[in-house]
């Protein structure tokens, strides 16, 4: 089952939305923490609604509208979400104000819009899309499960489409609790500079990614979506490498066949090491590229990824901004995504040309 | 792709009972859980009545064998899924690709609250284990790590029909050959952060909720777990014992009405109904008994009761709201009352709407004040209606 990308919208700490050049230049930062580049929200979302949207609500609102403007399609057959952490905005705001007023009654805003399917809702009831509506908050494996479940659909229904995306955002809290956990670079330098020194940690990303997949082509395709895995807590190495080569397999390709990998290196030791074990045996010898100094670490990055790939293949270039060497394909027809969230949730992504 | 997927193993723990035979005694007596809150430490606890389960979080831990400063959320998580994996008896079946698919709206957040209180005096205080496990996602892990399940594991989060879309993906899931078994359904504990939130919204019930009643005032909150065992025809031949019963339709829906209430007319309960009965290949009148969403507020009952009138017309089926018994569990709702759906179907039986004393007037149609039985429970809906206009209804039917 293939699924035709007809478009590819996301908002991140790139200069993303709305530039029709791809990651031409890049954003560079020198903090652990990178932010999405956001756009005017008027053109896209009605003002009296913005007021009330909180950042996630509006990059995810924005990019998931855009996207189906982009793909001419009005209303699709079904909206899939996925985001690890939700709106936790709304969130720290109904817990703090709920705290500091010891129970009293508050504005129940910030609680209403707290629910994990807040933008998959918003979305539908702005287009008026009545049909198939989900949201998966399956950690690092949220974005990879609103796509399985796309895939899914498109395999049950004739000539339909989906509109599917991924999102996290991080707010002062969060970044302050998961840097209290260790996550992040204690003395943080360029993002340029992720990949060049061995250190414990990686740099808090975030970002919203829309794409629409249809069942059928379309003139507009960037590229397709083959298949979508996820795997869950390897005991260890040969188990991973025992999947990916079981994916592979079953679907009858070699790795000479994949022109490009795209591995979810986010600068942290112990965190990269299973990718590089994985590129010197299973994924061996197929040129590769990161993608986390772009946008950071998020459980949902991998919807990035899928943007950054699927216009890798459109445009059969690699940007500078992904410092690759220069291979000698003249044709990039199959670009593989391999990612894992902290060694809980791994998964792949296989895009091809159309 | 159109296997038929059976419901072969069953777990529930709510505030009318710790297990799947207490909940059915609960339910045939007219046990009713919702009372003050007592283990909850909130302000509320003497004017909102809830149905918590009756176990403090050391008798829980003790029960499913976590850490007592774990989520109460997962806890519940776990004796339930526990208690339907048991129940399926189908580990021994060599080579099973075994999926476990949970739902939750608000995970670990019983613990960020202490959490916060912490840290909002001090951005370095507050025990991060507190916070560790704050994603409903994190909750799911837990419970998948300690029943051994790993070929695939998610967690579905849609309001109050997430375990209603957790058990419908479990089940595409087996039809797409992507596992063969799938404990499905949700959890959620009663916390803070949701009791107040609903509060604001004022749609609590300050006394004991009156789904369907002309008089009602809101809903009760409740909390608790269900989960299914689902699996294929094929594995069902492997087993000793006989499925409960198939789940024979489902469908998913969206009201695009308003964030938080649902349309009148009830544009997506009818749809969700209609397209699940639609998917099992059955007419109106097949239907048996409808587990309604019932939560008791102005809105979801009229919502759901004008599209059971449309739907249904003059072929009205026993209908019933067990959320007067156990509140609304929201995440968990649907698991729960996918559970009781089967028993509905295993027992015969239809279980009553409790403190119904005057029907609403809109309908022509009265949910049943009376437990009744009758040995031919053919086929059951089960709807659930959420935030965000998410709605989802379920279609078991005997085999």
């Amino acid at each position: 089952m293939k699924a035709y990308i007809s478009s590819a919208i996301t908002i991140s700490p790139q200069k993303t939305f709305k530039n029709p050049l791809f990651l031409d230049e890049v954003e560079v930062y020198t903090d652990n923490r990178l932010t999405c580049i956001e756009p005017d929200y008027s053109e896209a979302i009605d003002p009296r609604l913005i007021r009330r949207m909180s950042r996630i609500i509006k990059m995810s609102v924005a990019s998931a509208l855009a996207c189906l403007k982009e793909a001419a399609v009005a209303i699709p057959d079904a909206i899939v979400t996925g985001t690890a952490y939700g709106c936790l905005e709304d969130t720290s705001v109904f817990l703090s104000n709920m705290i500091e007023y010891s129970e009293e009654p508050i504005t129940p805003t910030a609680f209403v819009q707290s629910t994990h399917n807040t933008i998959g809702a918003q979305v539908a009831l702005l287009i008026k899309c009545r049909q198939y509506n989900n949201t998966f908050v399956s950690g690092g494996a949220s974005f990879e499960n609103a796509l399985l479940d796309a895939m899914m659909l498109l395999a049950e229904n004739d000539n339909s489409n989906v509109l599917v995306g991924g999102m996290d955002e991080i707010t002062d809290m969060s970044h302050i609790v998961l840097s209290r956990m260790g996550l992040y670079k204690r003395k943080p330098a360029s993002n340029l500079d992720l990949f060049k020194t061995a250190s414990k940690g990686t740099i808090n990303g975030e970002g919203a990614a829309f794409f629409l997949l249809a069942n059928k082509p379309s003139s507009r395709d960037l590229a397709c979506v083959d298949a979508v895995t996820t795997f869950y807590k390897p005991t260890d190495i040969t188990e991973t490498a025992n999947y990916i080569k079981t994916f592979l397999t079953t679907r009858a390709i070699n790795c000479s066949d994949i022109d490009l990998l795209i591995t979810g290196n986010n600068g942290d030791t112990k965190n990269d090491e299973i990718y590089a074990q994985i590129q010197t045996s299973v994924l061996a010898d197929i040129p590769s590229v990161n993608y986390k100094h772009l946008c950071g670490e998020y459980p949902t990055s991998t919807a990035f990824a899928v943007w950054l790939g699927s216009n890798i293949i459109k445009n059969n270039a690699i940007p500078d901004a992904l410092n690759f060497k220069p291979i000698s394909k003249s044709k990039i027809n199959k670009v593989l995504i391999y990612n894992h969230y902290q060694n809980t949730y791994h998964s792949l992504i296989l895009l091809s040309s159309c | 792709m159109n296997t038929a997927v059976f419901v072969v193993g069953m777990g529930a723990i709510s505030g009318i009972g710790n297990n799947v035979a207490e909940c059915l005694a609960a339910l045939t007596n007219g046990g009713m859980g919702i009372d003050k809150i007592k283990h909850l430490p909130t302000n509320h606890s003497e004017l909102l009545p809830s149905a918590e389960v009756k176990l403090s979080n050391y008798d829980l831990s003790v029960i499913s064998g976590l850490s007592p400063s774990i989520s109460r959320t997962a806890m519940l998580s776990m004796i339930a899924a526990q208690e339907a994996w048991d129940d399926a008896d189908i580990k021994h079946i060599p080579g099973l690709r075994t999926g476990f698919v949970s739902a939750s709206t608000a995970g670990g957040i019983d613990k960020t609250e202490n959490f916060a209180v912490d840290f909002l005096t001090d951005t370095r205080k507050g025990k991060l284990r507190d916070v560790i496990n704050h994603d409903s996602g994190s909750i799911t892990n837990i419970v998948a790590d300690k029943l051994g399940i790993k070929h695939h594991i998610s967690t579905v989060s849609t309001a109050c029909s997430s375990s209603a879309n957790a058990i419908i993906y479990g089940a595409r899931l087996i039809k797409h050959n992507i596992v063969d078994v799938v404990v499905a359904g949700g959890t959620d504990s009663l916390n803070r952060f949701t009791l107040n939130g609903f509060n604001t919204l004022m749609v609590l019930d300050e006394q004991l909720c009156k789904p369907f009643d002309e008089n009602r005032k809101g809903l009760n909150l409740g909390e608790g777990a269900g989960y299914l065992v689902l699996t294929s025809a094929r594995v069902v031949s492997l087993l000793k014992k006989a499925p409960y019963c198939a789940l024979s339709g489902y469908f998913n829906a969206n009201d695009a009405y308003h964030q938080t209430s649902t349309s009148p007319n009830g544009d997506g309960p009818y749809r969700a109904m209609s397209g699940a009965l639609a998917a099992a290949g059955l007419q109106p009148e097949d239907i048996d008994y409808i587990n309604l969403h019932g939560t008791g507020t102005q809105n979801n009952d009229i919502s759901e009761g004008a599209a059971i009138e449309r739907l249904f017309q003059s072929h009205y089926p026993k209908m019933s709201s067990t959320k007067s018994f156990t509140g609304h569990t929201l995440g968990a709702s649907a698991g729960i009352e996918a559970v009781f759906s089967t028993l509905a179907i295993q027992h015969g039986v239809v279980f009553s709407n409790l403190r119904l004393q005057k029907p609403m007037t809109a309908f022509s149609f009265a949910p049943e004040t009376v437990l009744s039985r009758s040995p031919d429970i053919r086929n059951v809906l089960s709807n659930s209606i959420g935030f965000g206009g998410n709605c989802s209804s379920l279609v078991f039917s005997k085999v």
